[in-house]
C-alpha cells in the first residue's frame, strides 16, 4: 500500500516534472538549454555555503544559498561573453566547471570539519535523493511550480515572440533582455526546487529532456508546453516509484532513465516526427515513384505499337532507367502482384490494360511536368515538387493552361483512348 | 512597443490610415557610425527621407547594408549618431514601424504556425499581458490573403518553401500596420512567384504613402522597384532619386571594378530610357 511518505514523495517528483517540462520547453526553444545545466552545477557551493554560514541543515537557507550562487554563474557566463570574445560553449564549461569544482572542495570541507550526523546531507545534493522529502518540501515545490505556471500563462505571447525572433520583437520594443532574464529565472527556480530530489548533475537532464521528448508530437507550441509538462510529470511519477523499490537508488539518475526512455520512444515512434515515421514515409514515396517510373518507362515503350499490346524486351527497360536487374526484378514482381503487367518469357513483358492505363496518366503528368521545366525555368523553385504526380494540384490554372497547350502542340500527348477521366479527355 | 493604443479591425491594409506626411521628415539618419570591436562597419552615414517613397539600399557584400537597417532599428549600438523618425525617437515611433528580418534569422522548425507568426505582427500594438482576440485573428488572416497563403495559415512554418516562408515574414510586417517599413533582402533567394508578389505589396504600400527601405541584392531590378536608391560601402556613396544616383559612375565608386555588373546595369537601363 502507498504509505503517507511514498505519497509524499510522489507529489513531490510529479509536481517538480512537470514544471521542468514547462520551463524546460520555452528554455530548449530559446536555445538555453545548456545554460540550465551550467545554472545546476553553480548551484553546488552556495548550497555548501549557506551550511557554513548557518551551521546546521536548513532547507530553505540552503536553496538561498543554490539560487544566489547559480545566477551569479549565470552572471558570469553573460559577462565572459560580453567582454571578452570567448564563445558561449567555452564560457559555458569554464564557468560549470569552476563553479561544480568550488562546490566538491567545499563539501570536503564541511566533511573533515563536522560532525558525522549533519554532514551526510551534503552528499546527497549531488545525485538527489528523494527519500527524506518532507511535507514542507513539497509545499515549496509546490509554491514555486504554481508561480511559474503563472508567468508563463500571463507572459505566454511575449516569451512566443523572444523565442522565435528576438530581434522582431526587439524592433518592436518588448525588451528582449527583461524576458530573458525572467525565463532564466524561472529556470534557475525550478533548479534550485529540484536539486535536494534530482542533484546537482542531473537536473538539466529533466528539464531538457520532457521538451525535446514533447516537440515529436505537436507542431503547436501550447500543446507543446502541454504534452512536456506531462512527459515530466510521468517521469516524477514513475522514476519515484522505481527509485523507492530499489535499495540505494539516488533519484537523479533513475528519474533520468525515465525520462530518456521516454524520449527514445518519442523519438522513435512518434507519429510523422518520429523516425520510423519518417522512415516508413520515406520509403514509401519512394515505391511510389519507382511504380511511377516503371509503368511509365512501359508505357513509352509500348506507346509507338499501340493500341497493338506488343511485348517489350527487359533489356530495353534497363537501358532507359538506371535500375539495376534485380531492382528491376523486384519491380517487376511488385507490379505483377498489382496486375499490372504480365510477363510473356523470362526475357520479355508486357504491360496489362490496367498496367497501361497508368501508365499513361503517369507519363502525361512527367511529360507536363517536362514541358513546364523547358517553358518555365524561373518558375521552377516556386512549383516542382517530387510528392505530386499531378502537375494541376501544384500549378496555377494559367500556367497549367499554357503548359498543356504547349504539350498539345508538340504531339506528345498519350494516346487519348487510355486516359480515363473527362478533365484528361476534355483537353 | 505596448502603446495603449487599441487594436482597430480593419479589414483590408488599403483602408488603414496613412500617416507619415504630417511630420517633418519620414527618417532623418544623422551621422551615424557603427563599429564591431572598435572596427567600423559604417562610417558618417548621413539620409533624409522626407517624402514617402520605395528606398531600396545596394552594395556590395560586406558594406554594411543589414547593420544599416539593424542600427537605424536600434537592433546594433551606435558609436555616434543619431536616428529619428517622423521627427521623434525610435521608441515614441515604433508602433509606426514595421520590420522584415532575414529569412534566416529565426528557427522554422519552431512549433508555431503560418498564421501564429503573422499575429506575432500585432503583438506590438496589444502591449503587455494582452492576447490577440478574433479581430486581431482576422486582420491577420486579411494579410496572409494579401500574400496569396491564406490557405496554409494552418501550417507549421517549417513545412513552407523558402519563398512562401519570406511572404510570412511580409505578411507579418504588414500586420503591423506601419508607416514606415524595413525590409532586409526580402527578395534574395526567392521564387518568381513570390518576387512577384513582393513587388505588388510593395506597390500597395506606395499607393498608401507609405515608405519602404529595402536591402536589395539585385542591382537589375533597382530601377524597376525603387524610386529612390541608397548605395553603401561602409559610407554612402550616394543617395537620392534612382534616375540620378543609378549611374554607371556611382556604381563603379560602390562596387569598385566589377565591369560584369556594371554592364548588366547599363543595359537594364537602356531598355527603361534612361541614360547614364
Amino acid at each position: 500500500m502507498i504509505t503517507y511518505n511514498t505519497l509524499i514523495v510522489l507529489l513531490g517528483t510529479s509536481l517538480l516534472g512537470a514544471n521542468c517540462g514547462l520551463v524546460g520547453s520555452f528554455a530548449l526553444l530559446r536555445r538555453r538549454a545548456l545554460i540550465g545545466d551550467t545554472l545546476a552545477h553553480a548551484t553546488l557551493p552556495g548550497l555548501c555555503l549557506a551550511f557554513l554560514l548557518l551551521g546546521y541543515r536548513s532547507l530553505p537557507a540552503m536553496l538561498v544559498g543554490a539560487f544566489v550562487t547559480g545566477v551569479m554563474g549565470i552572471v558570469t557566463v553573460a559577462l565572459l561573453r560580453h567582454w571578452t570574445r570567448i564563445k558561449e560553449d567555452a564560457c559555458l564549461g569554464i564557468v560549470l566547471s569552476v563553479f561544480f569544482g568550488w562546490g566538491i572542495v567545499l563539501i570536503k570541507l564541511i566533511q573533515n570539519e563536522t560532525t558525522s550526523g549533519s554532514k551526510a546531507g551534503l552528499d546527497s545534493y549531488i545525485f538527489g535523493k528523494t527519500a527524506g522529502m518532507i511535507a514542507q518540501d513539497v509545499m515549496i515545490i509546490g509554491g514555486v511550480s504554481l508561480f511559474c505556471l503563472l508567468v508563463v500563462m500571463l507572459l505566454f505571447k511575449e516569451f512566443k515572440l523572444v523565442a522565435f525572433d528576438a530581434s522582431f520583437a526587439r524592433a518592436q520594443g518588448w525588451p528582449a533582455v527583461l524576458l530573458d532574464l525572467a525565463l532564466m529565472g524561472l529556470v534557475a527556480l525550478t533548479v534550485v526546487i529540484g536539486l535536494p530530489a534530482v542533484g546537482v548533475v542531473l537536473i538539466a537532464a529533466l528539464l531538457i529532456m520532457p521538451g525535446a521528448a514533447a516537440r515529436f508530437w505537436t507542431e503547436r507550441l501550447e500543446s507543446m508546453l502541454l504534452v512536456s509538462a506531462f512527459v515530466g510529470f510521468v517521469v516524477g511519477l514513475v522514476g519515484t516509484s522505481i527509485s523507492a523499490r530499489v535499495d540505494n537508488a539516488p533519484a537523479g539518475p533513475v528519474l533520468v532513465l525515465v525520462g530518456s526512455s521516454i524520449f527514445m520512444l518519442s523519438m522513435f515512434f512518434a507519429p510523422r516526427r518520429g523516425l520510423v515515421a519518417r522512415l516508413v514515409a520515406d520509403r514509401r514515396s519512394r515505391l511510389r515513384l519507382e511504380n511511377r517510373r516503371f509503368l511509365e518507362v512501359l508505357f513509352d515503350l509500348m506507346e509507338p505499337a499501340l493500341p497493338e499490346r506488343q511485348p517489350i524486351a527487359l533489356a530495353d527497360v534497363l537501358d532507359h532507367r538506371g535500375w539495376s536487374s534485380r531492382d528491376l526484378g523486384r519491380l517487376v514482381d511488385r507490379a505483377e502482384k498489382h496486375g499490372w503487367v504480365d510477363r510473356v518469357d523470362r526475357e520479355k513483358l508486357r504491360a496489362t490494360e490496367k498496367g497501361l492505363r497508368k501508365g499513361a496518366r503517369y507519363a502525361l503528368s512527367h511529360r507536363l511536368w517536362l514541358t513546364f521545366l523547358d517553358e518555365h525555368p524561373d518558375q521552377i523553385a516556386a512549383y516542382a515538387n517530387l510528392s505530386s504526380t499531378d502537375p494541376a494540384e501544384l500549378l496555377p490554372a494559367d500556367l497549367m493552361e499554357s503548359v498543356r497547350g504547349k504539350l498539345l502542340a508538340s504531339g506528345r500527348w498519350p494516346s487519348a483512348d487510355l486516359l480515363e477521366t473527362s478533365e484528361e479527355l476534355s483537353r | 512597443m505596448p502603446t495603449e493604443t487599441p487594436t482597430v479591425p480593419v479589414s483590408s491594409p488599403e483602408e488603414s490610415p496613412t500617416t507619415g506626411t504630417d511630420s517633418p521628415h519620414v527618417l532623418d539618419v544623422h551621422d551615424v557610425t557603427v563599429a564591431y570591436h572598435r572596427r567600423p562597419v559604417l562610417w558618417d552615414i548621413d539620409v533624409t527621407i522626407d517624402q514617402p517613397a520605395l528606398v531600396g539600399i545596394v552594395g556590395p557584400n560586406g558594406a554594411g547594408k543589414s547593420t544599416l537597417i539593424k542600427a537605424i532599428l536600434g537592433l546594433v549600438r551606435l558609436a555616434s549618431g543619431s536616428v529619428s523618425f517622423f521627427g521623434q525617437p525610435y521608441s515614441s515611433a515604433r508602433s509606426r514601424i514595421g520590420y522584415v528580418p532575414q529569412r534566416g534569422s529565426v528557427d522554422w522548425d519552431f512549433p508555431v504556425s503560418v498564421l501564429d507568426v503573422v499575429l506575432m505582427g500585432v503583438f506590438g500594438k496589444l502591449g503587455w499581458f494582452r492576447r490577440p482576440k478574433a479581430a486581431d485573428r482576422e486582420w491577420a488572416m486579411e494579410c496572409l490573403r494579401q500574400v496569396g497563403l491564406a490557405d496554409m495559415h494552418t501550417r507549421q512554418i517549417g513545412q513552407l518553401s523558402g519563398g512562401q516562408q519570406q511572404r510570412v515574414f511580409l505578411a507579418r510586417a504588414l500586420a503591423q500596420r506601419a508607416s514606415l517599413y524595413f525590409m532586409d533582402e526580402p527578395m534574395a533567394g526567392v521564387d518568381a512567384a513570390t518576387e512577384r508578389v513582393i513587388f505588388e505589396q510593395l506597390g500597395q504600400l506606395r499607393q498608401q504613402n507609405k515608405t519602404v527601405i529595402v536591402v536589395h541584392h539585385d542591382l537589375r531590378t533597382v530601377p524597376h522597384y525603387f524610386e529612390e536608391v541608397i548605395l553603401l560601402n561602409m559610407r554612402l556613396v550616394a543617395y537620392g532619386r534612382t534616375e540620378e544616383v543609378f549611374t554607371p559612375e556611382n556604381l563603379r565608386k560602390t562596387y569598385g571594378g566589377q565591369l560584369g555588373i556594371l554592364t548588366d546595369v547599363a543595359t537594364s537601363m537602356a531598355s527603361k530610357g534612361i541614360r547614364p
